[in-house]
């Protein structure tokens, strides 16, 4: 097992240098370079002004040897400076890096929280009323669109009752029940557009696994329906919604853009969007590679996962 | 246990609305972008202004009615008053002298006196070839700096033109920045206090300092103790970002902030129709400045060469229908790139009002005839198509390019929409001259703004010059050239004056762009706040921030 692990991990390092050149490439082959933005508000910049920017900050270069100027930085440990934020890389990042985990983390948990006992109560009780009226609530969370939501939820917790701030970043010193209220209604909006789809993986998957033979063995061996359902539907049922969950756990750190920019709040994803508009090279880079960087992990985790949840699996 | 919860979260609600509404002396501003950088010499924009025109004053700059005044110099250095003086260069050729006296109270918010030593500094880093200043030019410009004592300085330029008594940059707190400079020039951008320690009072002369900064999200001001003027009505100025417009708009309502920066805040269009559903709770002011929406004609279309063509586009367009229709007639027609409100602006150019008969007549005159499917072809069958092309997700320009071509079909000009991303649009299609047809988009200037980077002949991006240079209509006409050349060193004001009315006659005949209308800036204010007085131009309102106060609130 450790083995694998070791192989897997030295996989990801293969990928990681891999994405950081497409990444790199990417930006550097879109339209535009900074200068351009640098200059686009300053009605007295010159052309020669232009130029003069481009050979300082080195765009002048063919972008290969850009590239390999800045990874030689960054294996020295030095990820450079951040071109929209004027401070080092990691100092933008780290921030914002909590702020996402902390907003996805307990929209991510309360969605499996909800998601779990629904998506069982569905599979458990196919095509009844309790069943419609689950599937009906799911869909209507995947399908309506998060900006709107979100407009919806200001307008009602913020601008009609008063009780929540709009949006916005608590201010410095905020206590803990300061940071849940502004916390609120980004995770209201995230749980909402994600449990759908989570109740509905859930539900087709213990809907597989009651068909299975070890399943009405269980039932007439006179086992209850708790342990039948928990000890063995359950446990099987898991093993695409781990594949599920896994895939969304690395979205933990690539952020949610439209919810972060509807209330203002300062996460992974604006600011990954925002890097590779305003051409800032280095932040999108760092910030593009941490997301790979957690869904290749997070990936290796789920399949660690399914050796315990079915031992028949193993890895050498 | 359930009621226990639930007591706990209104107590924990209620007590934020409290602590929200104890604080009567503080200005919520909502506007929707971070500034990038605090050194006013890097990375211009209107969020870093905004910000910093309350900390911190140009020498000279434009007041709202757009004339040059004294802010941290206390007299406007002319050839009359003495204060400039024309000099010989050491190469024959002529410079000017400028000399400008401080304040004698500006001070540094750390007490330091703002003083030439300070000038002088930012002279050398700004002319030093590794800083990375936005507006190296400028600097380059500049000879000399003679100290004539700590609150007085002589300029020496190395050319003449109308523009020598603007003071042509900011200051920058020598004390402060010098040690850092001069450590690392190349690394000065970064490391500059602006950025590593923002929040220090010795960055401050003006009205207010800056107390907090989270990057992204907010900006917090508070008076200045060292400032000399009128005191601030303000205990605390509070910048909040929120980038997203209706959000924008929640927040105001929802009273987590009190106004949203016209600057910086709502498109036209969102503010007409907040006006519609909360005007009675608001100021709502419309102000028309230098923003200059236009369609740039690409000279290099064998269609667009014949001026026939390029006037008929314009007689066949309704501007003033489309202003009063889309903008609530609160974004004034343009008729050339000068604005009406510049001294320059000659009311006498020949406008080109709504006459669909005189454009097809001109389209008839130009060979180009109603086909069957009633799309003019000329001799030849070739079909009159022209792709207008402008930035996609950009609500006001689709509509407007909407309303062009469904104007333009009327007389038989099959105009095609292609829009694309602003990235795309201005890095590569307007940049590199690919749009064939027109390019709508908006030009930024200043008040007297020699338009030499967007009309000048040797100004046309192309591949020999690096795709240098902003004329991308391609306009090359040599009386233009001479116009602008005989603008810029002309330093008589009713001079200068008969130039620039020449400057938009040509500009009106030629018609290589098409003027469409001047952009307006909506402020959104409560009715309790007084003293705030748009320019029009790229000054910010925040220039005057001290004359804003509360009244009734």
């Amino acid at each position: 097992m450790s083995r694998y692990i070791a192989q897997r991990l030295i996989e990801s390092i293969i990928v990681l240098f891999v994405m950081s050149f497409v990444i790199y490439a990417l930006i550097g082959l879109m339209p535009g370079d900074p200068v351009d933005l640098m200059i686009s508000a300053n009605p007295r910049a010159t052309a020669e002004d232009a130029a003069r920017l481009r050979a300082l900050y080195g765009l002048d270069r063919p972008i290969g040897e850009r590239y390999l100027a800045w990874l030689g930085a960054a294996l020295q440990g030095d990820l450079g400076y951040s071109r929209l934020n004027s401070r080092p890389v990691l100092e933008v990042l780290w921030p914002r890096l909590g702020n996402t985990v902390a907003l996805m983390g307990v929209s991510f948990i309360l969605a499996i929280l909800l998601a779990l006992p629904c998506g069982i109560v569905a599979a458990l009780r196919p095509r009844t009323a309790t069943d419609t009226s689950i599937n009906l609530v799911a869909f209507a969370g995947i399908s309506v669109p998060p900006f709107w939501l979100a407009i919806l939820l200001i307008i009602l917790f913020a601008v009609v009752l008063g009780w929540l701030p709009a949006g916005g970043m608590p201010p410095s010193g905020a206590g803990l029940g300061a940071q849940a209220a502004y916390l609120a209604l980004p995770v209201a909006t995230l749980t909402i557009v994600t449990v759908g789809g989570i109740v509905r993986f859930v539900r087709a998957a213990m809907i597989e696994a009651l068909r299975q033979d070890y399943v009405r063995t269980a039932w007439a061996k006179g086992l209850g329906e708790r342990q039948v359902v928990l000890g063995h539907v359950l446990r099987n049922a898991m093993i695409p919604v781990v594949t599920i969950l896994a895939l969304n756990f690395g979205a933990l750190f690539s952020g949610a853009l439209i919810t972060e920019t509807m209330f203002g709040y300062l996460g992974m994803g604006k600011t990954i969007y925002d890097a590779i508009l305003g051409n800032d090279f280095n932040l999108a880079l760092v910030g593009l590679l941490l997301a790979t960087a957690t869904t290749l992990l997070a990936n290796l985790a789920a399949d660690l996962c399914y050796t315990w949840l079915d031992p028949r699996i193993t890895y050498k | 246990m359930t009621a226990r919860l639930a007591a706990i979260l209104c107590a924990a609600v209620l007590g934020l609305s409290v602590a929200t509404m104890a604080r009567a002396a503080e200005l919520k501003i909502g506007m929707s972008q971070f500034p990038s950088s605090f050194n006013p010499h890097f990375d211009a924009a209107v969020s870093k202004s905004y910000a910093l025109q309350m900390t911190q004053r140009p020498i000279t700059a434009y007041d709202q009615n757009w004339e040059l005044i004294c802010l941290l110099c206390i007299e406007i250095p002319t050839l009359e008053n003495g204060l400039a003086k024309l000099e010989t260069l050491a190469d024959g050729g002529q410079g000017i002298a400028v000399t400008y006296r401080l304040q004698p109270e500006a001070t540094w918010g750390d007490g330091t006196p703002v003083t030439s030593a300070d000038m002088v500094f930012t002279w050398e880093a700004g002319r030093h070839p590794k800083s990375g200043f936005g507006n190296f030019e400028v600097f380059r410009r500049i000879l000399a700096v003679d100290v004539i004592d700590e609150k007085t300085f002589t300029l020496h330029v190395d050319r003449v033109d109308f523009t020598y008594s603007s003071a042509p940059f900011e200051v920058l707190p020598a004390h402060m920045e010098r040690p850092v400079f001069e450590a690392d020039p190349a690394a000065y951008r970064n490391r500059s206090t602006y950025e590593t320690d923002t929040t220090n009072p010795g960055l401050a002369f003006g009205p207010y300092r800056i107390v907090e900064v989270v990057a992204g999200s907010r900006i917090v001001l508070e008076p200045n103790p060292t400032w000399w003027g009128k005191a601030p009505g303000f205990e605390r100025i509070t910048l909040l970002i929120i980038e997203n417009t209706a959000a924008l708009e929640a927040n105001l309502l929802s009273g987590a902030i009190d106004m949203i920066a016209g600057e910086l805040g709502v498109t036209i269009d969102q503010a007409l129709a907040f006006e519609k559903r909360h005007g009675d709770r608001f100021n709502i002011i419309y102000k028309p400045g230098l923003i200059y929406e236009h369609v740039d004609l690409n000279s290099a279309n064998p269609i667009l060469t014949d001026k026939r063509v390029r006037h008929a586009l314009i007689y066949g367009l309704d501007r003033e229908a489309l202003n009063r229709t889309l903008f609530g007639g609160k974004q004034p027609v343009a008729q050339t790139s000068v604005s009406p409100l510049d001294w320059v602006y000659d009311p006498d150019v020949p406008s080109y009002d709504f006459d669909p008969e005189r454009a097809k007549a001109l389209l008839e005159e130009a060979g180009w005839m109603p086909g069957a499917d009633g799309m003019r072809q000329n001799a030849n069958g070739e079909r009159l198509t022209l792709e207008l092309m402008t930035t996609a997700g950009n609500r006001s320009r689709e509509l407007v390019s909407q309303v062009l071509q469904s104007q333009w079909r009327e007389l038989g000009i099959d105009a095609r929409i292609r829009n694309e991303p602003a990235r795309v649009f201005f890095g590569e299609t307007v940049a590199k001259r690919k749009f064939t047809g027109g390019a709508m988009f908006a030009w930024v200037s200043s008040p007297e703004n020699v338009p030499r980077t967007t009309l000048y002949s040797d100004q046309i991006p192309t591949v020999e010059n690096n795709w240098a240079g902003q004329n991308y209509s391609g306009f090359a006409n040599a009386e233009m050239d001479a116009v602008i050349d005989a603008i810029e060193i002309e330093l008589d004001r009713e001079k200068r004056k008969a130039l620039w009315s020449r400057l938009q006659r040509l500009y009106a005949e030629e018609l290589p762009i098409i003027p469409l209308y001047w952009r307006a800036n909506s402020f959104i204010l409560p009715k309790w706040l007084k003293g705030v007085r748009p320019t029009g131009h790229l000054n910010s309102t925040t220039l005057w921030v001290e004359d804003w106060y509360a009244e009734g609130r």
